[in-house]
């Protein structure tokens, strides 16, 4: 990575923002770049101020170094930015707007490359794209044709309603109809539906299709147009919470993975990673938390148990229970014998019989030292893991808590008559809580992949400060409700604490990965 | 059912007992169900499965002619492109969903079946293992696949 994108992550201006996204775009962007085509810079021809303005609200004054810039996008504004580019293109290309969005959805929105290619070979393009060769415009209509019989249900008559695209594929309207609406409400297919002639490969442009299908499916069709489109770019990605239906726009690219920790927040206040859409995994970045994800799926149980309570033969590694008996084993497999004790060559021991009392031979230390490594990382493990899993208990105690709180809230109020905007510490100690201990969790997943140096120590020293605030403000919600009143000024000073502890945390870390300066003991690949 | 759809599968019906491909046979299990039909093929002379008869099932969806049919081999064969799992099915060309086209007819799908008996498409193949031998060890292929005509597809 090269200092400019670096810049590009500081920046708060947007002025910035959109000039060194173009910058970005040549200097980085080869195949997959749809660099320009961020959102913004959309409205290339409006008077810049406009776009600012309206993106100066949502944000924040001061960023941290954790934090990223990203807009959330309303199914509406998602509509919008596919027509503004839609137009733009129909401008340049001289082709009207329908094949324009099919041109698009063909090139996965990548504006310039679509362009490029146009330019380069016309013909080749409309035909890959499934527009055949360009006619002359005309609304799509019904006719009727002499002697005609549809080739899908076979009937037949003069008076017969039949359609057809510019490729001449004719059919009866009812049949044409049909298929686009079981295409699309049976096969969820939209921006790729051809014409139901055989061997045809052009594709149904909009026009035609809200001509013929019922507004029920054009509903539908557009939802699946809009999701491929946010499926297409890289710098769009849907809210991954049920039901929601907004977007969000990041211009952090997916090789920048690797040192920035994209965390954006929905409308719908679902804070996630526009990285791979799993909910805030602040501070470890995305690779990490695939792999820990992974190993905390592999190690199983049965795994654990295996570990803990058996040894392996020092010569062809087989694994043994000892479930008593004397210490001189033979294993079954390779007969070789040896002292379960010390794990030394049992003919080095010579008369002491079922006492291992020697300590320093060479074939035992080597294979205890091989034992004791592989026990170690196993300890080594589960201490991440434990601590990691307790705090996404507790975050998962947090749901309770804050319907806890709530009703504490309420209690509050009417007991003291305090108004209700008095007793909204409350919920923002409740909010802090579960947030940290989303933090705290993930803190734990970090440092198993960190190698041991001063940073990891910084690290650690952040780690424990966090954690020590957390507890402090979480015994606070134990507390009877008559006594949160007077208690008010140390929660909030708490909760404060605990976010600030958050922040210092966040950013050494966010710097750091920035920086490229953390050691870890896995590769950094997917 | 659509009326519609009757009058296509009839009218196809009648295409396929007009012309039917050399060698194979096409009926109606029930005559008052026109969605599922029987097709009796006889192994093609130059090719591996010749002197094997086989037996196949098409059956047309609720929504045919808008969704594709599905053909299955009942008869027991060794071929890439039909799954050795009992069900004999085949999953290939026309019959998949994205590359049916309405128009398309079952006399064509008929001919596809036997066209594929003649040349297998270890591309496009349901069973990897059997599609690697066909490249690779042509010879143990054609010994087995004519082995499975002998012990399953003799008989008519």
């Amino acid at each position: 990575m090269n200092m400019d994108s670096d810049e590009e992550f500081n920046s708060n201006s947007n002025v910035d923002m959109s000039s060194d996204e173009g910058f970005l775009d040549q200097d980085m962007e080869s195949d997959v770049s749809l660099g320009d085509d961020y959102e913004l810079e959309a409205s290339d021809d409006e008077e810049p101020d406009i776009g600012f303005d309206t993106q100066d609200k949502d944000v924040k004054p001061r960023k941290e170094a954790y934090q990223v810039d990203f807009q959330v996008l309303s199914p509406a504004d998602i509509q919008a930015s596919q027509d503004e580019q839609i137009d733009e293109v129909s401008a340049i290309l001289g082709q009207p707007p329908q094949n324009s969005a099919i041109l698009l959805r063909y090139a996965r929105w990548n504006k310039e490359r679509l362009i490029e290619a146009y330019m380069d070979k016309q013909d080749e393009v409309l035909e890959a794209a499934g527009l055949g060769s360009v006619a002359t415009e005309q609304p799509p209509r019904f006719e009727r044709v002499p002697n005609f019989m549809c080739d899908i249900c076979c009937e037949e008559g003069d008076q017969l309603d039949t359609f057809a695209m510019k490729c001449g594929h004719r059919f009866c309207a009812d049949c044409y109809t049909h298929y686009l609406v079981s295409k699309i409400t049976d096969e969820g297919e939209a921006a790729r539906i051809k014409c139901p002639g055989d061997g045809c490969n052009r594709i149904v442009d909009s026009k035609s299709l809200d001509f013929l299908v019922p507004p029920a499916v054009k509903g539908r069709y557009r939802e699946l147009l809009t999701r491929t489109y946010v499926d297409d770019k890289e710098n769009l990605r849907w809210c991954p919470a049920p039901n929601c239906e907004f977007a969000v726009d990041c211009p952090v690219k997916r090789k920048e993975l690797f040192r920035i920790v994209p965390t954006v927040m929905c409308e719908c206040k679902h804070t996630f990673c526009f990285g791979c859409s799993l909910a805030d995994h602040l501070p470890a970045p995305c690779v990490l938390v695939k792999k820990w994800l992974k190993k905390c799926e592999d190690d199983s149980e049965t795994a654990n148990w295996i570990s803990a309570n058996t040894k392996e033969c020092p010569r062809c590694h087989s694994t043994i229970e000892k479930n008593g008996g004397c210490n001189h084993m033979t294993c079954r497999k390779c007969r070789h014998e040896f002292c379960w004790m010390c794990m030394g060559v049992w003919a080095e021991h010579g008369t002491s019989w079922y006492n291992c009392n020697r300590f320093e031979e060479r074939s035992g230390a080597e294979a205890r030292d091989a034992q004791a490594r592989s026990r170690q990382s196993l300890e080594r493990y589960l201490h991440y893991y434990n601590r990691y899993a307790n705090h996404e208990q507790s975050a998962k105690l947090d749901k309770d808590i804050y319907i806890k709180t709530e009703r504490k809230m309420t209690q509050l109020q009417s007991a003291s008559g305090m108004s209700w905007i008095e007793v909204q510490f409350l919920e923002q100690a409740s909010q802090a809580l579960q947030q940290c201990r989303q933090t705290l969790k993930w803190t734990y997943a970090f440092a198993y992949y960190l190698k041991r140096n001063n940073l990891t120590e910084i690290f650690e020293d952040n780690q424990k400060d966090l954690e020590l605030s957390v507890e402090n403000l979480s015994e606070m919600f134990e507390k009877p409700t008559d006594q949160l009143q007077g208690k008010k000024v140390e929660i909030m000073d708490r909760t404060s604490y605990c976010n600030k502890r958050r922040i210092i945390l966040l950013n050494d870390t966010a710097e750091n990965l920035k920086k490229g300066v953390w050691e870890f003991n896995v590769e950094m690949t997917g | 059912m659509s009326t519609g759809s009757r009058k296509r599968i009839v009218k196809e019906l009648a295409e396929c007992h007009a012309d039917p491909p050399p060698g194979t046979k096409v009926q109606l299990i029930d005559e008052s169900n026109v969605h599922t039909w029987e097709i009796l093929m006889d192994g093609p002379e130059n090719s591996v499965y010749a002197g094997g008869h086989f037996k196949l099932n098409l059956t047309l969806p609720k929504d045919y002619p808008f969704k594709p049919p599905t053909l299955n081999f009942a008869t027991k064969i060794y071929h890439p492109n039909v799954s050795n799992d009992g069900k004999g099915s085949m999953c290939l060309g026309m019959l998949r969903s994205d590359e049916w086209k309405p128009p398309n007819r079952l006399l064509a799908v008929v001919n596809m079946a036997r066209s594929l008996l003649l040349e297998p498409n270890p591309d496009d193949a349901v069973e990897p293992q059997l599609a690697d031998q066909y490249k690779n060890d042509r010879a143990e292929f054609d010994k087995t696949a004519r082995d499975w005509v002998r012990r399953y597809a003799a008989k008519k």
